[in-house]
C-alpha cells in the first residue's frame, strides 16, 4: 500500500466569484481529501492565494496537483512539500478549567511565548500562532486541564529564500 | 478526405480601435456570435431568452428548435463533431438549464466544443427563489470546462469571446454561460472584443523534443510494436499522421471507440477497436506488445480492464494535450504533453531518416500472430434461420452505405455492434456517447450531424429503449426535413443490461423487460415521418434500400433475436485477456 502523505498546497487564483467553490468541488468530486483550507487576497486584488493541506498517496497527489492546475481560474500551483518553507498557523483556544489548575494554564502559555486575549472567573482564551508542532503541543498540554474549544485558521505558508554563500 | 476539424490559430490581427456603438445586451450577444463563426444555434425558448428571441430574426443565424432542451445539446454535441466547429445552445432558465445537464456531462465527458448559453432571472432576484430560477453554474460546475454568470452587460462580449476561446483550445470541452435577463434588454457602449487572452490557462500545444527523441528510440527498438488512438486524434484532427506512422513502422493500429474512423477501418494493420467489446485481436496484441503508442486517449477503465493486467510486457509513450490524463490509471514510460497532430508530426520528421526496408521482414512473426488471433476468432456471429441479428443489420448497413454515412449511435447493445461491424474509414463519422454512455443521444445527434452536413446520409443506430428516450426529437427532424434514418434493434430489452443479468446474475431479468413499446412504425408516421418494418432476414436489406433512397425521416423497426449478447467481453474485474467469446 502506498504512503498516505500531508501536503501543503499553494495555489494562486484569479479573485472571481465562486473559484473557492471550484477548488472545493474538484477535492469532494474526485474523493480527494482536504484537511485544512485558508484563503485571502493578495496584494494584486486580481489575485487570491488559497493555501490547502491535503491527505493521500503520492500518485493521488500528482494527480491534485495536475487537475489543481488544470481549472481555469487557477494561475499557479506550488507544492510546499519536500521543500523548504515556513508554516504558520493561529489558533484561538477558549479553555475553560476548574480554579486549581488556572494558574498552570497560565505558566503553559508563558512557556509557549502565546497571549491571553480574554479572560473571566471560569475560562481564558489564548491565541496561539506557530507551526502545526507548535500548536498541537500546546493543546496536548492543555487537555488534561479542563474543557476547550478551539478555533484554528488552517496552515499559510512561504518559501523560505534560498540562502547562499557568495565567494 | 480533408481533417474537418477548425484548429485555433493564434490570431495576428492588429488590435481593433473601434468607435463604441450603443447596442443592446440582445444585439452585442449576437454580433458577438457571429463574429465567431456561428451559422446554427440549437434552442428551445422561455421567459427568460425571449428578448434573444426577438433579436434572432434580425442577424443570419439559423435557429434549429428541438423539441427537449437535452436534444438541443446532443444535437449541437453532432453538429461539432461532424463539422469541426463549435456547437451552440442557447436555452431558457430554470427547468430548460437543469435539461441541458446531462448534455454538457456527455459533452464534457467527451471533450466536445460546444458553448451553452442559459437563461437566468434577473440580476437583482438572484438567489431569491425566483420563478424559474436554479443556480446552473454551482450545478454545472464539475460537468463544464468552465462557466460564467453574467449579471452585466459590460461583462457579455468578453464573456462570450472568452467561452468560444476555452471551449475550442487544448482540450476543448463545453462552456455554459448564465445569462441575466435583464442583460438583454440593457445598454453598452460595444466594441468587438479583442481576441482572449487568459492568465493561468496556457495549454501546451508543442511537445518536449526531447521526450519525443526517447519515444523514437524506443520504436526503432520495438519488436511488437502497437499503435493506439483515441478520441484525441479526431479532435486534432490527426488521422493522417496516424496512418503515415504507422504505415511507416509498420505497426498495427487500435483505436478506442472515440477514436473510430481515426484509421481506415479497411486498413490490413487495422486490429479492430479494443476494451471491453474490442476484438479479439486487438485486445490479444495489445496484451503482448513490447511497446504501446498511445496517442490522444485516455486509458479509461472500458479499455484498459484490470489496470495491473494491461499490457503487461510493454513501454508505453502516451501523446495527449492534457497532462491530467497522463499517468492517471496506467503508469507509462514515455509522456508527451502536446497536440497529438503536433506531435505525430515531428515524430515522424525524427524516424523518417531511418532505414525502414526491411521494417516488413522484422514484422513477420508479429503480424502472422495476429493474423492467426484473427483466423481463429474473428467477430463473429450465429447465424438462424427466420430471425433476424442485429449485427446482420449493421453489416448491411454498411454494405448499403458503403462505409461512407454518418453513424450516430444511442448507448448499449446498439452501440457496441455499430462500432464492430461497420468499419469506419474517415474521422468525424461516428458520433457517439462514448465517456457518460447517454441513451437518447443518437437521434438528436444525428439531427444535428444532418444540419452540419447536409449531403451525407446520417443514420442512427438505436436500441428500442434508448430511442424512447429522445423520440420526441422525430418532430425536429420533420419540420426542417432533415432526412435522418433510425434504425431500431428491436428486441424488447434493455439489452446490454439483460446482458450482464444474464452473464453474472443468473439470468435473473429485473426490469429490463421491455416488449411493452409502441409500433415504432405508427409512431413515425404520427410524428409525420416514413415508418418501415422488418421481421425476417430477407427483408432487410430491400427495407434498407428503400429507406436510404428517401429524402425523408425514416425509422426502421427491426425485430431481431432478442436475446443476442455482445462479444467478445471483457468482464468487469477482469483483464483484456480473460475475454469471453462467442
Amino acid at each position: 500500500m502506498s504512503q498516505e502523505e500531508r501536503h501543503t498546497i499553494s495555489i494562486l487564483v484569479g479573485n472571481e466569484p465562486g473559484v473557492l467553490s471550484r477548488v472545493a468541488g474538484l477535492f469532494s468530486g474526485r474523493g480527494f481529501n482536504i484537511h485544512s483550507l485558508n484563503v485571502a487576497e493578495t496584494l494584486d486584488p486580481k489575485l487570491s492565494r488559497i493555501t490547502l493541506i491535503s491527505v493521500g498517496d503520492a500518485q493521488i497527489q500528482e494527480q491534485i496537483n495536475k487537475q489543481l492546475r488544470k481549472l481555469i481560474n487557477v494561475v499557479k500551483v506550488i507544492d510546499f512539500t519536500g521543500t523548504d518553507c515556513v508554516e504558520r498557523e493561529m489558533a484561538l483556544v477558549k479553555a475553560r478549567t476548574p480554579p486549581e489548575h488556572r494558574a498552570e494554564v497560565l505558566r503553559i502559555v508563558d512557556i509557549f511565548r502565546c497571549k491571553i486575549v480574554d479572560v473571566s472567573p471560569h475560562d481564558y482564551t489564548i491565541e496561539v500562532t506557530g507551526n502545526r508542532g507548535k500548536i498541537e503541543a500546546l493543546l496536548d498540554l492543555l487537555n488534561p486541564l479542563g474543557k476547550l474549544e478551539i478555533a484554528r485558521t488552517g496552515v499559510i505558508a512561504m518559501a523560505r529564500s534560498k540562502k547562499g554563500i557568495k565567494k | 478526405m480533408a481533417a474537418l476539424h477548425a484548429r485555433i490559430a493564434p490570431i495576428e490581427e492588429p488590435i481593433r480601435l473601434a468607435k463604441p456603438v450603443r447596442r443592446t445586451g440582445a444585439q452585442v450577444f449576437f454580433e458577438v456570435l457571429m463574429d465567431e463563426g456561428v451559422e446554427v444555434v440549437f434552442g428551445y425558448p422561455g421567459g427568460a431568452v425571449i428578448d434573444v428571441y426577438d433579436a434572432m430574426p434580425e442577424y443570419n443565424i439559423r435557429h434549429v428548435l428541438t423539441r427537449h432542451e437535452q436534444a438541443a445539446v446532443h444535437a449541437a454535441d453532432g453538429y461539432s463533431r461532424t463539422s469541426g466547429k463549435t456547437g451552440v445552445c442557447l436555452v431558457t432558465s430554470g427547468p430548460g438549464a437543469t435539461n441541458t445537464v446531462t448534455g454538457i456531462a456527455s459533452a464534457y465527458m467527451d471533450s466536445i466544443p460546444l458553448v451553452v448559453f442559459t437563461g437566468q432571472v434577473p440580476s437583482h432576484l438572484i438567489g431569491n427563489d425566483a420563478f424559474q430560477e436554479v443556480d446552473i453554474v454551482g450545478i454545472t460546475r464539475p460537468c463544464t470546462k468552465h462557466n460564467y454568470l453574467v449579471k452585466h452587460v459590460s461583462d457579455l462580449a468578453r464573456v462570450i469571446r472568452e467561452a468560444f476561446f476555452l471551449a475550442r483550445s487544448g482540450r476543448p470541452g463545453p462552456i455554459l454561460v448564465d445569462l441575466c435577463k435583464d442583460v438583454f434588454a440593457a445598454e453598452t457602449d460595444f466594441v468587438m472584443p479583442a481576441p482572449a487572452e487568459m492568465r493561468g490557462y496556457n495549454p501546451t500545444y508543442e511537445p518536449h523534443k526531447g521526450q519525443l527523441s526517447r519515444a523514437a528510440q524506443l520504436i526503432l527498438k520495438a519488436e511488437k510494436p502497437v499503435v493506439f488512438g483515441g478520441g484525441g486524434v479526431i479532435l486534432a484532427g490527426a488521422s493522417e499522421e496516424l496512418t503515415c506512422l504507422a504505415n511507416m513502422i509498420q505497426a498495427p493500429v487500435t483505436t478506442t471507440l472515440m477514436g473510430l474512423g481515426g484509421f481506415p477501418g479497411t486498413h490490413e494493420l487495422w486490429l479492430g477497436m479494443l476494451g471491453m467489446h474490442g476484438t479479439y485481436r486487438a485486445n490479444m496484441a495489445v496484451s503482448e506488445c513490447d511497446l504501446l503508442i498511445s496517442v490522444g486517449a485516455r486509458f479509461d477503465d472500458r479499455v484498459t480492464g484490470r489496470v495491473d493486467g494491461f499490457a503487461p510486457h510493454a513501454r508505453i509513450i502516451h501523446i495527449d494535450i492534457d497532462p491530467t490524463s497522463i499517468s492517471k490509471n496506467i503508469s507509462v514510460d514515455i509522456p508527451i504533453v502536446g497536440d497529438c497532430k503536433v506531435a505525430l508530426r515531428y515524430l515522424l520528421e525524427l524516424l523518417k531518416g531511418e532505414d525502414w526496408r526491411d521494417i516488413a521482414e522484422r514484422r513477420c512473426s508479429w503480424r502472422e500472430l495476429i493474423q492467426t488471433w484473427k483466423d481463429t476468432q474473428p467477430l463473429a456471429y450465429g447465424q438462424e434461420a427466420g430471425v433476424i441479428k442485429p449485427q446482420f443489420v449493421i453489416e448491411k448497413i454498411y454494405e448499403l452505405t458503403r462505409g461512407e454515412a454518418v453513424i450516430t449511435t444511442e448507448v448499449g447493445q446498439n452501440q457496441m455492434w455499430a462500432a464492430q461491424y461497420y468499419h469506419f474509414s474517415h474521422p468525424n463519422s461516428l458520433v457517439t456517447s462514448g465517456g457518460l454512455g447517454c441513451m437518447g443521444f443518437g437521434l438528436p445527434a444525428a439531427i444535428g450531424a444532418q444540419v452540419a452536413c447536409p449531403e451525407r446520409t446520417v443514420v442512427d443506430i438505436a436500441g428500442d429503449g434508448s430511442i424512447q428516450m429522445n423520440i420526441q426529437e422525430l418532430a425536429t427532424a420533420v419540420q426542417y426535413n432533415l432526412p435522418v434514418k433510425v434504425a431500431i434493434l428491436n428486441n424488447g430489452y434493455l439489452g446490454m443490461v439483460r446482458q450482464w443479468q444474464e452473464l453474472f446474475k443468473h439470468r435473473r431479468y429485473v426490469a429490463t423487460d421491455i416488449s411493452t413499446s409502441p409500433d415504432f412504425v405508427k409512431l413515425a408516421e404520427a410524428y409525420g415521418a416514413v415508418g418501415l418494418r422488418a421481421r425476417r432476414p430477407e427483408e432487410v436489406e430491400p427495407l434498407l434500400r428503400q429507406a436510404l433512397h428517401l429524402n425523408r425521416p425514416v425509422v426502421m423497426d427491426f425485430h431481431v433475436d432478442r436475446e443476442e449478447s455482445v462479444y467478445p467481453m471483457v468482464p468487469s474485474g477482469g483483464s483484456l485477456k480473460d475475454m469471453i467469446l462467442v
